[in-house]
C-alpha cells in the first residue's frame, strides 16, 4: 500500500454496467473494488427487458450501429466465458428478433425509421428483413390477425440478464473482486492515481475510478471534471407465470424467457420514480400483447413493475475520460444487458491501459453535447 | 379508446370479509355512506368465520361458540345496507385509491373515498425440510376445509407446531371423530419462563379458561410431545414420515398427513404493493404497517383494520374494523357522528379485546430455528423452489437484502410472490448479516397482488397516458 | 387425502378430474372437492417438476393451481365447485391451447 491505496480501480456501480467493467478488469488482474447502493436502488439491470439487440439502434449516431453489432458477435464468448467461470448458463440466444407492427400506419414508421437508419453514411452494413403479415407468419404462426408485419434483424437474440448479473457477481468470488454493496459513493476528490471515494461506510481509495452508476453520473461525474447529461425515463415490463415454450424468437415488446415467464413491456413516460406504477399502462400493454399473440390471454400475469431507464440526452452512450482529472473514466449507456461484451472486452481493457481508445469509441465521448445543437439530433 | 372509462364510485371499499371488515362495513354503511365490501370467497366470514352462513354442520358443537360467535357480525353487517361481492380479487390498489378487481374472470377498476384493507393475516411460513411435499399441509388449512367442506384428515395425523390455533383445531378435529398420532408441540421451554411476567393479565383474559379447557380437552385423547426443537418431514413423492428432536433424542413417526403451524402473522402484501410503510415488530416477529391509532395509514384514505394491522385475534379485529369506520365516518360524514357510537366506547372494547394478547406473543414467539431454517436444503421459496443454502450462498455474493437476492435467485418471484417466503428471507439475511429485520427489509411489492390473465387485463378500457405512453408513433 | 363427515345441507354436485367423474358438495372449493376425492390429485410444478397438493387453503400459498374449464393456474382454493366443472391437474409448465 505504498500509495495509500487498496485498488487499481475503483467501479461506481454494481449493476449489470459496472460488473460487465469490474469482470474485464478483474480477468486483467487489476485490483478492482465495486461500490455498489443497497438493497433498494433504482437498479435497471432488476428491471431490464434482457435483449441483445441490434435493429434500429444508431439512428442519429451511424458508429452505434457498429459497436452495438459489434456486441451482438462477440456475446457468445461473453455466455461461454461466463459458464466456465462460474457453471451458470446465461442461456444467450440469437435467433434474430422481430418489430411486430399493429396495422398498417406501424408498419408505414418501421419501413420509414429503418430506411433512416441504413442510409446513414457510416451505419453498418447489415440488413434488417420488411416482412408482410404472411411473411411474419411463416416464422411465427402464431401471430393474431391485426399484425400488419414486422421486421426482423437474424443479429438480434436476448439472454438471461438476471442470470447475467448473478454469474458475474459470482466471478468476482473467484477474480478477487471486491464487491461491496450498500456502499453509495457520495463524493470524490484526489487525482493522480488517489481517488478518493466518500461512502456511509468510510472512505475508499483507488488509483483509477470508473463511474457506471447510471442515471447517478449525471452528479458524479462534474467531481472528476467529466460530464454526463442524462435523461432517465420510465418503463413498466409485466411478466407472466411460466409457461412451456412457444415463442421462439425474441421481440422488442415482448419475450419469452429460458425459465417460459412471457415479459412484456415497452413503456415509456417522463418519470424517474420506480416507486409509481401506472395500471392502465399494464393493461394497454397486455392489449397491444394479446393482439399480436392471442394465445396468451390465457397466461397469468404474476408480476408488473417500473423501471427507471439509464439514458443519456441523446440516447446514446457516454465513453470519457478526464482530462482534468487523469484516471477517472464515465461510462453511460441504456443498454447495459446488449453492450455487456465490449464493456467487458473492449473498454476494460482501455481503462486498465489508463487511455479509452479514440478510434474505437471517440464518436461516444459527452464532447458531442458541447457542439451547437441539432447538429446530431437522435 | 379515447372515450374515457367509466368508474364506478362508492365511497368506502372495504378489503376482505374477516370480522374487521365485517365490522367496518357494517358502521360505514349504517352511517349512511355507500360501502362495498369484498372478498375472495364465496361468502362472508374470513377465515375465522369461514363459511358462516352456510356452515355444512350440523353439529354446531363441533366447531364451538367461538366460530358462531360470528353469527351477530354477518347479521349485522346484512343488515346495514353495505353490498357484498364474493370470489373478488383485489388486485390493484394505488395512492388515489383506484381498485382494480376481478370477480369470475372480468375486471373492473371502482373509486373509492376510502379503504379499509381488512385483509387479516396468513400464517407464518414454516420453512422445516420436506415441508413441500404432498400430504404436508398448514394447520389452517385443515381447519378451513373443516369448517367449509366439513372435511377432515384422511389416515395417521401428526400436528406439529405451537399457538392456539393447533390446540382449538385438534379438538374440533378430535369432536368430528377423528384421531391424532402425536401433537409434536415446538414451544420452546424458555419461552414459558419469558411469559410469566405477562401472566397476571392473561388469567383475566377470556383466552385463558378456554385455552385452558381445549388443552385438557385435547391432552386427553392425544399423545403430545413438548419441547421439539427440531423437524423433518420425510417421503418421496408424499409426506410418510416425520422426523423430530427433543434435545438429544431424536424420534420418527410415520403419518399419512402432517399439518404444521405456528402462528399467524400479518398479511402485507396489498398494503405494501399500496405503499404503506411496514415496520418490524419486536413482540410479534414480524412487519406490521405504520398506522395512526384509528388504522390510518400515511397514505390519505388507506386505513388497515384486523390482524393485517398486526395480530389481535377476532374479537380486537373487529374493534379496529369499527374504529377505521368511524374515522372515515368522521371525514367524509362529520355531521352524524352522533349517531353512531362514541369512539370512547370502541377504544374500549379494543383494550379489553386485546387484554392477554402480549402472553400469547411471548409464549408462542417461535423458535429461531424453524423461522431461518439451519439445514442448507430446507426449501425457502416454495413456488421457485430456493432453498436455505442456495440463499446464504447468494448472500455471500453480495445479496443485501431481499430484492437483490430475488435478482440473483428468482427467490419470491413466484406466482405467490413471496407470501410463504418474504418473512423467511428477511429474517435469514438478517441473522447472516447481522443486521435488523428493518434494515434488511423486505420484497418491494408491486400490483397486481393477486395473478390476473393477460387477457383480463387487456380487457380493461385504457387511460389516456396509458396510451400515450405506450402506442409510440 | 381428506374424508368427508357427515353434514347438513348435502347438496351434491358432479365435477371432472382429468375425465373421472367427482362429486362434491355445492359450495365449496375446488381444491377441497380434490382433497375429498380420493384421487391423485399432486400438480407438478413448472420449476423442478415435483409434485405438490395445496398448502394453505387460503389464497396464499398457490399450491393448488389447477385448470378449471380450460383456464389454467386459478386457484383452486378460492373457485367453488359448480356442477359440470371440469377440472385439470397441471403437470409442469403450462401448454399454451
Amino acid at each position: 500500500m505504498g500509495l495509500g491505496r487498496e485498488y487499481d480501480v475503483a467501479v461506481v456501480g454494481g449493476g449489470l454496467l459496472g460488473s460487465s467493467l469490474a469482470w474485464g478488469l478483474g480477468r486483467l488482474g487489476q485490483r478492482v473494488v465495486v461500490l455498489d447502493e443497497g438493497d433498494i436502488a433504482k437498479r435497471a439491470s432488476r428491471a431490464n427487458f434482457a435483449l441483445v439487440w441490434v435493429q434500429t439502434k444508431g439512428l442519429g449516431l451511424p458508429e452505434y450501429t457498429s459497436w452495438t453489432l459489434r456486441a451482438s458477435e462477440t456475446w457468445e464468448q461473453l455466455a461461454a466465458t461466463l459458464e466456465t467461470e462460474t457453471g451458470l448458463d446465461v442461456c444467450f440466444r440469437r435467433p434474430g428478433g422481430f418489430h411486430l407492427a399493429l396495422g398498417d400506419r406501424e408498419m408505414e414508421l418501421r419501413r420509414d425509421v429503418l430506411a433512416r437508419l441504413h442510409n446513414q453514411p457510416g451505419a453498418a452494413d447489415y440488413r434488417t428483413e420488411l416482412l408482410d403479415h404472411a411473411g411474419v407468419r411463416k416464422m411465427m404462426p402464431e401471430i393474431g390477425p391485426e399484425v400488419a408485419g414486422g421486421s426482423y434483424c437474424p443479429y438480434d437474440g436476448h439472454v438471461n440478464s438476471l442470470r447475467v448479473f448473478r454469474a458475474l457477481h459470482t466471478a468476482f468470488g473467484h477474480q478477487g473482486v471486491d464487491y461491496r454493496p450498500d456502499h453509495a459513493v457520495t463524493a470524490i476528490s484526489g487525482n493522480n492515481g488517489a481517488f478518493h471515494l466518500t461512502t456511509r461506510h468510510g472512505e475508499i481509495v483507488a488509483g483509477k475510478v470508473v463511474l457506471a452508476a447510471g442515471n447517478a453520473n449525471a452528479m458524479l461525474a462534474p467531481m472528476v471534471g467529466l460530464s454526463a447529461p442524462m435523461e432517465p425515463n420510465r418503463g413498466q415490463i409485466v411478466v407472466t407465470e411460466r409457461a412451456a415454450p412457444f415463442l421462439h424468437f425474441p421481440m422488442t415488446t415482448l419475450r419469452q424467457s429460458d425459465e417460459g415467464t412471457v415479459m412484456i413491456g415497452d413503456s415509456k413516460e417522463d418519470e424517474i420514480d420506480d416507486r409509481a406504477h401506472h395500471m392502465p399502462i399494464d393493461v394497454m400493454m397486455a392489449n397491444r400483447a394479446v393482439r399480436m399473440f392471442p394465445k396468451l390471454a390465457a397466461l397469468n400475469v404474476v408480476r408488473a413493475w417500473s423501471g427507471i431507464r439509464v439514458m443519456t440526452r441523446d440516447g446514446f452512450p457516454i465513453y470519457d475520460q478526464s482530462e482534468s482529472h487523469p484516471g477517472a473514466f464515465v461510462v453511460c449507456c441504456h443498454s447495459g444487458v446488449t453492450l455487456a461484451p465490449n464493456h467487458a472486452f473492449d473498454i476494460a481493457p482501455m481503462i486498465a491501459s489508463g487511455v479509452l481508445d479514440e478510434a474505437v469509441v471517440g464518436a461516444f465521448s459527452a464532447r458531442r453535447f458541447a457542439r451547437p445543437s441539432g447538429e446530431r439530433a437522435a | 379508446m379515447s372515450a374515457a372509462p367509466e368508474i364506478e364510485h362508492v365511497d368506502i371499499l372495504v378489503i376482505g370479509a374477516g370480522p374487521a371488515g365485517l365490522a367496518a362495513a357494517a358502521s360505514t354503511a349504517s352511517a349512511g355512506l355507500t360501502t362495498l365490501l369484498v372478498d375472495e370467497n364465496a361468502s362472508p366470514g374470513g377465515q375465522i368465520y369461514r363459511r358462516i352462513t352456510r356452515s355444512p354442520f350440523v353439529d354446531a358443537a363441533i366447531l364451538g361458540d367461538d366460530y358462531w360467535e360470528g353469527r351477530p357480525l354477518v347479521a349485522d353487517f346484512e343488515a346495514s345496507g353495505a353490498a357484498f361481492c364474493g370470489e373478488t380479487q383485489v388486485w390493484s390498489l394505488d395512492a388515489t385509491r383506484r381498485v382494480g378487481m376481478s370477480h369470475k374472470g372480468r375486471s373492473r377498476f371502482v373509486q373509492a373515498e376510502r379503504v379499509i384493507i381488512a385483509t387479516g393475516a396468513q400464517e407464518r411460513p414454516f420453512p422445516i425440510p420436506g415441508w413441500t411435499l404432498p400430504g404436508v399441509m398448514s394447520v389452517g388449512a385443515a381447519q378451513t376445509v373443516l369448517k367449509a367442506s366439513a372435511l377432515v384428515p384422511d389416515g395417521r395425523l401428526v400436528i406439529a407446531g405451537q399457538g392456539p390455533l393447533i390446540w382449538l383445531y385438534a379438538a374440533q378435529h378430535l369432536r368430528a371423530g377423528g384421531t391424532i398420532e402425536a401433537i409434536l408441540d415446538t414451544t420452546p421451554r424458555a419461552n414459558y419462563l419469558a411469559a410469566l411476567p405477562l401472566l397476571p393479565q392473561f388469567i383475566g383474559s377470556r383466552y385463558a379458561l378456554k385455552g385452558a379447557r381445549l388443552m385438557r380437552e385435547v391432552a386427553r385423547k392425544t399423545r403430545i410431545v413438548r419441547h421439539v426443537d427440531a423437524l423433518r418431514a420425510e417421503g418421496e413423492d408424499r409426506v410418510s414420515a416425520i422426523r423430530y428432536r427433543v434435545g438429544k433424542k431424536e424420534s420418527r413417526i410415520e403419518t399419512d398427513i402432517l399439518l404444521l403451524h405456528q402462528g399467524v402473522i400479518p398479511h402485507v402484501n396489498l398494503a405494501m404493493a399500496a405503499g404503506v410503510a411496514h415496520r418490524w415488530d419486536e413482540r410479534q416477529a414480524c412487519f406490521a404497517p405504520v398506522l395512526d391509532p384509528f388504522g390510518q395509514s400515511a397514505i390519505d384514505g388507506i386505513a388497515i383494520a384486523g390482524d393485517g394491522a398486526g395480530i389481535g385475534g377476532a374479537e380486537a379485529a373487529a374493534e379496529r374494523g369499527r374504529l377505521a369506520a368511524w374515522a372515515a365516518i368522521k371525514a367524509l360524514r362529520p355531521q352524524v357522528e352522533d349517531k353512531v357510537p362514541p369512539v370512547e366506547e370502541i377504544l374500549k372494547a379494543l383494550a379489553g379485546a386485546e387484554k392477554g394478547r402480549a402472553f400469547l406473543d411471548r409464549l408462542f414467539l417461535p423458535r429461531k430455528q424453524f423461522r431461518v431454517p439451519v439445514e442448507d436444503d430446507t426449501i425457502v421459496c416454495r413456488c421457485e423452489e430456493v432453498t436455505a443454502g442456495a440463499i446464504r450462498q447468494a448472500i455471500k455474493i453480495g445479496a443485501a437484502g431481499p430484492n437483490q437476492l430475488k435478482a440473483y435467485l428468482r427467490c419470491g418471484m413466484g406466482p405467490c410472490q413471496g407470501r410463504l417466503c418474504g418473512l423467511t428471507v428477511t429474517e435469514l439475511i438478517a441473522a447472516e448479516r447481522a443486521i435488523s429485520q428493518d434494515e434488511t427489509g423486505y420484497y418491494r411489492l408491486r400490483m397486481p397482488v393477486k395473478p390476473i390473465t393477460l387477457g383480463e387485463l387487456a380487457a380493461i378500457e385504457p387511460d389516456a397516458r396509458a396510451v400515450s405512453a405506450v402506442v409510440r408513433e | 387425502m381428506f374424508r368427508r363427515i357427515a353434514s347438513a345441507n348435502a347438496e351434491m354436485v358432479m365435477i371432472e378430474v382429468d375425465g373421472v367423474p367427482v362429486t362434491a358438495r355445492r359450495g365449496e372449493s375446488v381444491a377441497a372437492a380434490l382433497l375429498a376425492s380420493g384421487l391423485s390429485i399432486a400438480r407438478e410444478t413448472p420449476v423442478g417438476g415435483v409434485p405438490r397438493t395445496p398448502y394453505c387453503m387460503m389464497g396464499v400459498c398457490f399450491d393448488c393451481l389447477v385448470t378449471i374449464d380450460g383456464i389454467g393456474s386459478r386457484q383452486g382454493c378460492l373457485v367453488s365447485v359448480e356442477d359440470g366443472m371440469r377440472v385439470s391437474i397441471q403437470k409442469g409448465r403450462r401448454a399454451l391451447a
